[in-house]
């Protein structure tokens, strides 16, 4: 009964929009606007097959077909990134990396950048803490020429004096633009404050004036032999090429690269916070005040990811969590409020942040913590299943370009994800519970102990700050947070 | 694609999840000179609704999301004296609710969904685009067709007061606190006479935030915001007659304007001679802005003027870049483009200063850098670039738009695109037009461009000071 009763309206439904298409009526009728429309079922996500080899020295190659343009993207991932610095030479590994397209092989830095923009390829080094990589885009019909150059690049590089010099003094010099900038300088600030001087974690990838300046040619030419080896790294290729004609150009470009993996760099263990207090760094006559709360977080393998995942879309993760619906749209303080868990090999932070207008500083500390109060308590199912819907639901935006495929498949490598990581996500995602939730908000969000930074107008806003009594207040010296 | 004039977001770019600032390198160049490869095409089919909204669909299947994208062509050109920021603050009330849609109901259905949105404001058009799985079209329909057809029916003088304040709070993260970021507010205000559209900011003058009222609201909506002014575009994962269809569903209801929106029109401005200020900031390196005024879209001179921007600055060969730089290390970085708009062009150049030697004061570095900016000018002015130097520049700007062609959401991929050539050109499919414009250039005319459009004795200089 149930479903022919239900055919029958489908039919009748379709008779009526014929007719209405037909009598020229569809465009007239308004539509019943007094619910939103359904949705339909979920589309089918295609995860995107990997084709996975090997060239003769063991590097690994992981190939993706796109073809919808006639470009490729190529990335060779290195897992060294900032926390294989040595201690007092954080931003080595940085520094290295910004001085492989320096000059490589028989080219200068001149020679180079003219041959990568005549191919009208883009040849560039990016990294973070857990890994360097060097990542081509390129013209398809141009991939074999900007290969070559790529692997030059990659495993030839020269790392010249002169070259050294002005990279050094762009570096620092970017080191002083940090200073001017509130919304950059509270980025350095806050895990500096966190993890302290010492910890890797406590210095941003790019380092600090002092050990920058000591680094030699030598120091680069060292950390590049040890650490570029074909035994930590993976090759991925994605765009418009086909497996079997690409791996003899890749064997030719990378096949003879060589050399053994280095102990693994994971920093030591971080000393979590115990204690409640606020750091203000003085910014005069700032408009805003640019503000950062929170601890040591997670690593990356925690298994508690996917709740936290969700946690964080819930509390600062998306338009609207509940630190930018309190904070932007209720208050109207500041322009967005947010939040993360930066999750690395080794624990990386958690920071609640907004830029708040001056004469609100005070006000907007007091919501920021009343959210992160609330978080603790159980999320409503509403709210879960938006939460969930909206990490679950755009994984196919990491599918759609070829830069995105690799950027996905790197993280995949840097993280050992296991090979069913994307086939999994949406189910993984839609089970966490809300008593998931709360169990890691529990766990992860002790706002009693988090630290509060805050770079602004001192004169302006340490009266209010100090009227909440949420702890003892430190003045810190731009220079304290830097060096 | 290139910049343009300033652009006004809803909300902040997201900081990156890692907390990791000066990340990677700037990304270089793009495209292959000696292999042209087939003409760049994106397919499309175009309606035009009775209400007079111009509707453009594309299909593109490689992931299962579809992008909704509205261009408004109206943008902060259009505003009154006196009110100044409120097509950008007007933006902002487009997310708040409407007829059928309750306050944060917008932003709550579309992430349940798995969808994301947002809307920029520049000085001639207004955009906004919502990204949904595919299977949620007809949500973002829905909603993207209440906020067109029903905006006034939800609005009132509180929302008006809240978006007011959140966009007071954009503009002192934007402009008051950044540094250099009153900068180029003061060279709109050089380059263009008193009551020149392009003269005031995007993101308005304090004062003329606090004033805006709800009766703003109300005439600002009927006279610009009506179907005929605007066109959608739905690109991505869809079946064309069944999104048309969807299409008529929601928006055949919207009722049309009553009054036609006529272009506008503004005599060119010329400047007659060189304009000089300083301004001081808080901020430790000096920087040098140099402006002109210069064709306007896709009018002759516009693409030559890119090319000129590749040839100064852009990548490390390029004529600025390798002096100041690589060779001298004067400067931090340097940067050059033509922004285009509808009513006119600007070209500019930017230069920072490294920290200046001890010694020597900041305004002699200033001219020396100057100096050498203005040889380099004149020696463009004077020779035609060399063959090989011009076509490292084509070939730049050939890859950029092969890159244009992969994603089909958010702001700058294909839907917002379509829209971009409709608007400007009147061909949604304007991407081999548009390319051919360069392919069809010589070194000559980079030299010409240069010779008459960047005049030494005729332009803006802005220069930024630290504070003392």
């Amino acid at each position: 009964m149930g479903s022919r009763g239900s055919m029958r309206a489908r039919v009748t439904v379709t008779l009526i929009a014929v007719l209405a298409v037909l009598g020229g009526l569809a465009a007239q009728q308004a539509p019943d606007r007094s619910a939103p429309p359904p949705i339909g079922p979920v589309p089918a996500v295609k995860v995107p097959t990997v084709v996975k080899r090997q060239l003769s020295n063991g590097l690994p190659v992981w190939i993706v077909e796109m073809h919808k343009v006639p470009v490729a993207s190529v990335t060779l991932a290195i897992k060294a990134g900032a926390s294989a610095d040595p201690g007092g030479r954080f931003g080595l590994a940085r520094l290295t990396a910004d001085m492989l397209d320096e000059g490589a092989g028989t080219r200068g830095a001149l020679e180079i950048a003219d041959a990568v923009e005549y191919l009208g390829a883009s040849l560039s080094t990016s990294g973070s803490f857990d890994e360097t990589s060097v990542d081509l885009h390129v013209p398809v019909a141009r991939l074999d020429d900007a290969l070559a150059m790529m692997s030059d690049v990659a495993l030839r590089p020269t790392f010249p004096d002169k070259e050294l010099q002005r990279v050094r003094e762009e570096l620092l010099t970017s080191l002083v633009q940090v200073q001017d900038d509130p919304e950059a300088l509270v980025q350095f600030a806050f895990p500096r404050l966190v993890y302290g001087p010492s910890h890797r974690y406590g210095t941003l990838t790019i380092g600090t004036a002092a050990a920058l300046k000591g680094v030699t040619a030598a120091e680069l030419r060292q950390f590049h032999a040890r650490n570029y080896v074909p035994a930590s790294s993976v090759l991925i290729v994605t765009g418009d090429v086909s497996p079997d004609a690409l791996l003899p150009r890749l064997e030719a470009a990378f096949g003879k690269w060589s050399g053994a993996a280095p102990p693994s760099a994971a920093p030591s263990a971080a000393r979590q916070l115990t204690a409640r207090q606020i750091f203000v760094v003085d910014k005069p006559g700032a408009a805003q005040s640019q503000i950062a709360i929170g601890w040591v977080g997670v690593p990356r393998s925690t298994p508690d990811y996917f709740a936290l995942r969700v946690l964080n879309t819930v509390l600062g993760g998306a338009f609207t969590s509940r630190l930018n619906q309190n904070l932007r749209e209720e208050h109207q303080y500041s322009y967005g409020a947010r939040s993360s868990f930066d999750m690395r090999a080794g624990a990386g932070p958690f920071a609640a942040t907004a830029g708040v207008q001056t004469d609100k500083t005070a006000e907007s500390l007091t919501e920021f913590f009343k959210e992160l109060q609330n978080i603790r308590t159980p999320i409503p199912t509403a709210e879960l299943e938006k939460a969930t819907n909206y990490l679950a639901l755009q994984l196919p935006r990491a599918f759609e370009t070829t830069d995105s495929v690799a950027a996905s498949l790197e993280q995949m490598f840097v993280y050992d994800l296991p090979e069913n990581y994307f086939s999994t996500y949406t189910d993984r995602v839609k089970a966490v519970t809300a008593a998931d939730v709360q169990r890691a908000a529990e766990r992860y969000i002790q706002p009693d102990k988090f630290a509060i930074v805050v770079v602004g107008d001192r004169k302006q806003i340490e009266p209010g700050i100090a009227a909440l009594k949420l702890g003892p207040i430190r003045v810190v010296t731009i220079d304290e947070v830097m060096k | 694609m290139r910049p343009f004039r300033s652009t006004m977001t809803r909300r902040p770019a997201l900081l990156a999840a890692s907390f990791v600032l000066l990340a990677a390198t700037a990304t270089r160049a793009q495209a292959p000179a000696a292999t042209r490869p087939a003409p760049l095409t994106v397919p499309f089919a175009q309606f035009t609704l009775a209400n007079g909204l111009h509707v453009i669909l594309h299909e593109d299947h490689t992931v299962p999301l579809v992008s909704v994208n509205v261009w408004y062509h109206v943008g902060s050109a259009r505003e009154k004296p006196g009110r100044t920021g409120f097509a950008h603050l007007f933006e902002h009330l487009m997310f708040e609710g409407s007829g059928h849609v309750k306050e944060g109901a917008f932003d709550t259905l579309l992430e349940t969904a798995g969808g994301t949105n947002n809307g920029s404001t520049q000085t001639d058009r207004t955009n906004y685009y919502i990204d949904v799985p595919s299977n949620a079209l007809e949500l973002a329909l829905f909603l993207e067709s209440d906020r067109m057809g029903y905006l006034l029916d939800a609005m009132s003088p509180e929302r008006v007061n809240g978006q007011r304040d959140v966009v007071k709070n954009e503009r002192r993260q934007s402009y008051e606190n950044a540094p250099y970021g009153m900068a180029q507010i003061e060279i709109d205000k050089m380059l263009y006479p008193e009551g020149h559209p392009y003269r005031w900011p995007t993101i308005g003058y304090m004062e003329d935030l606090t004033a805006a009222s709800y009766q703003d609201v109300v005439e600002f909506f009927k006279r610009y915001y009506q179907p005929s002014n605007a066109t959608l575009v739905v690109a991505g994962d869809i079946e064309p007659a069944g999104a048309r269809r969807l299409v008529e569903k929601w928006f055949a209801d919207v009722k049309p304007g009553t009054e036609p929106v006529t272009p506008i029109t503004y005599p060119r401005p010329v400047l007659t001679g060189v304009q000089r200020k300083s301004i001081q900031d808080r901020v430790q390196l000096p920087r040098l802005y140099l402006s002109w005024l210069t064709p306007a879209f896709f009018t002759p001179g516009d693409a030559e003027l890119d090319v000129v921007s590749q040839v100064l600055a852009g990548g490390k060969n390029s004529r600025l870049y390798k002096r100041l730089v690589y060779d001298l290390r004067i400067a931090q970085d340097v940067s050059a483009f033509q922004a285009s708009s509808a009513l006119g062009s600007q070209f500019e150049i930017v230069v920072t200063a490294r920290p200046p030697e001890a010694g020597t004061a900041t305004q002699a570095l200033v001219d020396r850098i100057r100096g050498i900016v203005d040889e380099e000018i004149a020696r463009l002015q004077t020779t035609a670039p060399a063959a090989h130097e011009f076509e490292r520049a084509i070939n730049q700007i050939e890859a950029s738009f092969y890159n244009r062609m992969e994603r089909v959401g958010g702001f700058g991929g294909k839907g917002d695109q379509l829209n971009s050539y409709y608007f400007s050109t009147g061909n949604p499919d304007y991407f081999n037009e548009d390319l051919s414009r360069y392919r069809a250039l010589g070194a000559s005319d980079v030299q010409a461009a240069a010779a008459s459009w960047l005049p030494l004795n005729r332009r803006v200089e802005l220069v930024v000071e630290p504070q003392k």
